[in-house]
Order: C-alpha cells, then sequence, then structure tokens
C-alpha cells in the first residue's frame, strides 16, 4: 500500500532524487560513536538542531496564550505559568532550551574549530554558521524582554542604551528595535515580539537550509 | 566534475550535459565501516535524541523558569541583569579601558575584533594543516577568547547573590480586590495589620495574603488577638467592637474578591 503510494507521487513528480538527497547517504566510521565512542562530539551540531526543533515547537504553543501587550504580556505569561494545564512546561522547555541552545551552539563551534573542519572548502559553512550563533544571540536579547517582567525590562533598557552609543546610527538603530528615540514601552515590546517571532527566525529558517544543504553538498570533514 | 563559469545545461534545463552522478559521494576514501544513514545511523541519533531529550525535560521540571514581578518602569532601585549568556559582555564594560571615555572600545571595539575574527576565522587561518598543533596561532586565541570569555561571566555571576535576587523579585499576584475604605473595619486594618500584610491584603515579605482565606471572621478575630504561626499574640490594641469590624471588612473583602 505504501509502496504503491510512493510509487504513484513519484511516478508524477519524480520524488527518488530529493528523498535521495536528504537520506540515502553512508555514515562514515570517523563520525559514528558506536566504532569510536570520541566521536560524540560529532552529535552536538545535530542535538543544536534538536533544541531548536524544540525552541520552534515550544514558541509556538506560547504564542497561544501570550499576548505582546505592556497590559497584559506579564498577566498571560503568569497565567500561562500558574493556571493552564503544562503551561509552566512549555515555557521552561522554552526558558530553558534558549539557555541550552546557547550551550549546544558553542560546543559545536568549537568542535569545528579545534578540528580544523572549516578549511577549504568549507568555509562558507563556518561564516554561515556563525550567523546562525549572531542570529541565536539575537533571539536571546528579544525573547528575554518579551516576558515583560522587571528583569526583562531593565535588562533591555541597558541593552539599548548601549545601541545608543553606537557612533553615527546610534539613535536611529535605538529607535528601529524600541521604536521611539527615549521610551521603552509598549512600542518596544511590539518591536521586539516581531522581530522575535518573525524576523529572527525567518533569517534563521533561511541560514540553517544553507547550512544543511552545503553540508550534504560538501559531505563532512575526514578524520584528523 | 565541471564547475561554475562555462556550464553547459541540456537545453533549458538544470541537468549538466556533461554526464554525472546523482548519486552522493560515497565514503570510500574513508577507509572503514561506513553505516547507511537510513535507517540504521538515524535510529541510533534519535536514540541520542531520546535521552538527551529526557535529561532536558528532567531540567525544566526541576527547575520552573523563573518569572519575576510585572515590569516597573518606576522601579529605581532594581539592578539590571542580562541573561547568562550576556554577562560577558556586562561585565566587560565595567573595566576603566572598556567604559566612559573608551566605552567605545567595550561596545564595538573589543567584541568587534572577536566576533569578526571568529566569523573570518577560515581566512585567518588559512593554512592547509587541520590538526590544533598545527596552527598554534588559531587555537591559541580560541583557548585565550574562551578563557577570557568564562572569566568575565565567572567574575559578573559571582557578584549576584542569585538566591536573594529571586526571593526579592518574586511576582505579586495580581489583586483583584476592591478595598472599600469607607467600611469601618478599613481604619482598624490600617493601625494594626497593613504594615506586615500590605494595603491591599496582599501581603508581604513578613506575612502571607489575606485574600483567599478560609477562616471565618471568629476565627480571623482569634487570630488578629492571638497571633498564628510566626505572627505573634497581642498585635492586635483595640476594642471589641473594632474587632468585630475588622474580622467583618477581612471577610467582606474576600467576598468581593470570589
Amino acid at each position: 500500500m505504501l509502496q504503491k503510494m510512493y510509487d504513484w507521487i513519484d511516478e508524477r513528480i519524480d520524488i527518488t532524487p530529493i528523498w535521495r538527497d536528504i537520506a540515502d547517504h553512508e555514515v562514515p566510521e570517523h563520525v559514528n560513536p558506536a566504532h569510536h565512542f570520541s566521536a560524540f562530539v560529532y552529535c552536538f551540531g545535530g542535538l543544536t538542531f534538536f533544541v531548536v526543533v524544540i525552541q520552534i515547537l515550544s514558541g509556538m504553543f506560547l504564542t497561544m496564550y501570550y499576548v505582546p501587550d505592556i497590559e497584559n504580556a506579564w498577566k498571560s505569561v503568569y497565567y500561562l505559568q500558574t493556571e493552564v494545564a503544562h503551561g509552566q512546561i512549555v515555557r521552561g522547555m522554552h526558558h530553558w532550551g534558549a539557555s541550552v541552545v546557547i550551550v549546544m551552539l558553542l560546543l559545536h563551534t568549537l568542535r569545528v574549530f579545534f578540528q580544523g573542519a572549516y578549511k577549504k572548502p568549507r568555509e562558507l559553512n563556518w561564516i554561515v554558521g556563525v550567523l546562525i550563533f549572531f542570529v541565536m544571540l539575537g533571539l536571546g536579547f528579544t525573547g528575554y524582554l518579551l516576558p515583560w517582567d522587571n528583569k526583562a525590562y531593565f535588562a533591555t533598557q541597558v541593552g539599548l542604551e548601549i545601541a545608543e552609543q553606537v557612533p553615527l546610527i546610534g539613535t536611529q538603530l535605538k529607535t528601529l528595535l524600541a521604536g521611539d528615540a527615549s521610551i521603552v514601552g509598549a512600542q518596544t515590546l511590539t518591536r521586539f515580539f516581531a522581530i522575535h517571532v518573525f524576523f529572527l527566525p525567518a533569517a534563521l529558517f533561511g541560514l540553517l537550509a544553507a547550512h544543511f544543504i552545503l553540508i550534504r553538498r560538501q559531505g563532512i570533514s575526514g578524520p584528523l | 566534475m565541471h564547475r561554475g563559469k562555462g556550464m553547459k545545461f541540456v537545453g533549458d534545463s538544470r541537468i549538466s550535459s556533461e554526464k554525472t552522478s546523482q548519486i552522493p559521494k560515497d565514503y570510500s576514501e574513508y577507509p572503514g565501516r561506513t553505516e547507511a544513514f537510513w535507517p540504521n545511523f538515524l535510529l541510533k541519533e534519535w536514540l541520542v535524541g531520546a535521552v538527551f531529550l529526557v535529561g532536558f525535560l528532567c531540567l525544566t521540571l526541576a527547575h520552573p523558569s523563573p518569572l519575576e514581578g510585572m515590569a516597573d518602569p518606576t522601579d529605581a532601585a532594581y539592578i539590571p541583569l542580562p541573561d547568562w549568556y550576556f554577562l560577558f559582555l556586562y561585565e566587560l564594560l565595567k573595566y576603566e579601558f572598556a567604559s566612559g571615555d573608551w566605552v567605545l572600545l567595550g561596545i564595538l571595539g573589543i567584541p568587534g575584533i572577536v566576533f569578526g575574527s571568529l566569523l573570518l576565522a577560515p581566512f585567518l587561518d588559512n593554512g592547509p594543516g587541520r590538526r590544533p598543533h598545527q596552527r598554534p596561532i588559531a587555537v591559541g586565541m580560541m583557548i585565550l577568547a574562551l578563557i577570557g570569555t568564562i572569566w568575565l561571566t565567572y567574575t559578573s555571576a559571582s557578584h549576584v547573590d542569585w538566591e536573594a535576587r529571586a526571593e526579592a523579585n518574586k511576582p505579586v499576584p495580581q489583586s483583584s480586590v476592591t478595598i472599600d475604605t469607607d467600611h469601618p473595619g478599613y481604619a482598624v486594618y490600617e493601625n494594626s495589620c497593613m504594615t506586615c500584610h500590605g494595603g491591599e491584603l496582599e501581603g508581604g515579605p513578613a506575612a502571607p495574603t489575606l485574600v483567599g482565606t478560609e477562616h471565618s471572621a471568629e476565627e480571623i478575630a482569634d487570630i488578629a488577638v492571638n497571633g498564628t504561626g510566626s505572627m505573634p499574640a497581642g498585635i492586635f490594641t483595640g476594642s471589641d467592637e473594632e474587632l468585630e469590624q475588622l474580622a467583618d471588612f477581612i471577610v467582606t473583602v474576600n467576598e468581593s474578591a470570589e
């Protein structure tokens, strides 16, 4: 039955090459922890992606309750945390995932760095990876404000003051992020929400796609 | 295989006119025991993922995510603190050479150089050797940067009393009660109870909230005189009539809250 369905689709849109590109490849011995336990360092990248998936899913569920508005943002988070069934777990996953993803990214980056795996021909993939790291830090910074509690508010204020000190474009940069040259308020929360939920994830998906396409094209680096 | 400029295609398709194989390269250049990604290796990856997920969920269950009180822009005494992975940048700005007149060095110069060289690492470290001992400068710089980051994060975090901070910033449940200040018991409450139990019966560091109490009026009157738990006896000093008004006031507030 499944085979018939596959054939039916394959006859029309020729998915076998796509399938082969994605999944049909060999895993060399030196990255397989079943053969060399020390190869567990090659898991860090995959686990980073796993945490990113957790972040995306838990974030999607959080937006079912979250209200990006200064009157209700904190209340909606508090309600989610105290009243909604398993709300604490969903928010906990998103909160801790934000930290774990940074840790896993760091471990993955260090693995690639110390193995010199970014050398020719993989320079571009390293650059894409570092850009993913920057996008993640941006997601951490914008997501920190969203619960609209004291630590979020004041940390964001400090962050925006730092942005303001950038020469030439400082004020414009702050206004772009905060929605106002001096007030950190309703506009700021809405902008950070938009950046956190739409702009940065869009950039992240693009970069992740490039990261994965490049690694499938170039293959994993050989053993040292 | 011919790539890039000068490539020839079949008609207007994306298929190269030179015959190339669609099959990704195998790893026969690495002698050893290769394994099929699908399904053998993927299953192992999922097992690792499952173990990781269990550990992650244990962390989530053991430590509920913190939430402080609702943002209060007028709270001038609040000491801001970023999330832990920004602490090293925050700490850097405390050094003299990275603040005041030199702040540009702190916010752009040093982080710019560090993150810029991270981004451009393949071009700065462009020799052929991959082993760490073949590129001592790159590896040395990375270890220095790592030690620096860990040191800055540690210094910043060690100055903070995290538990006291969490305790002081606990969220106060939004009070939905209406306080009838004309109630005769309110004046009594103001005199005897408000210092500890708060202006809206919301409680404070020394006393619990009175909203949602399950005590009856008589029990409230008894507690006001004789104390309970950590509340000492003899806090209420007044006539019996005032005591009755006080108990009635607290019960009324609780009724209005429901």
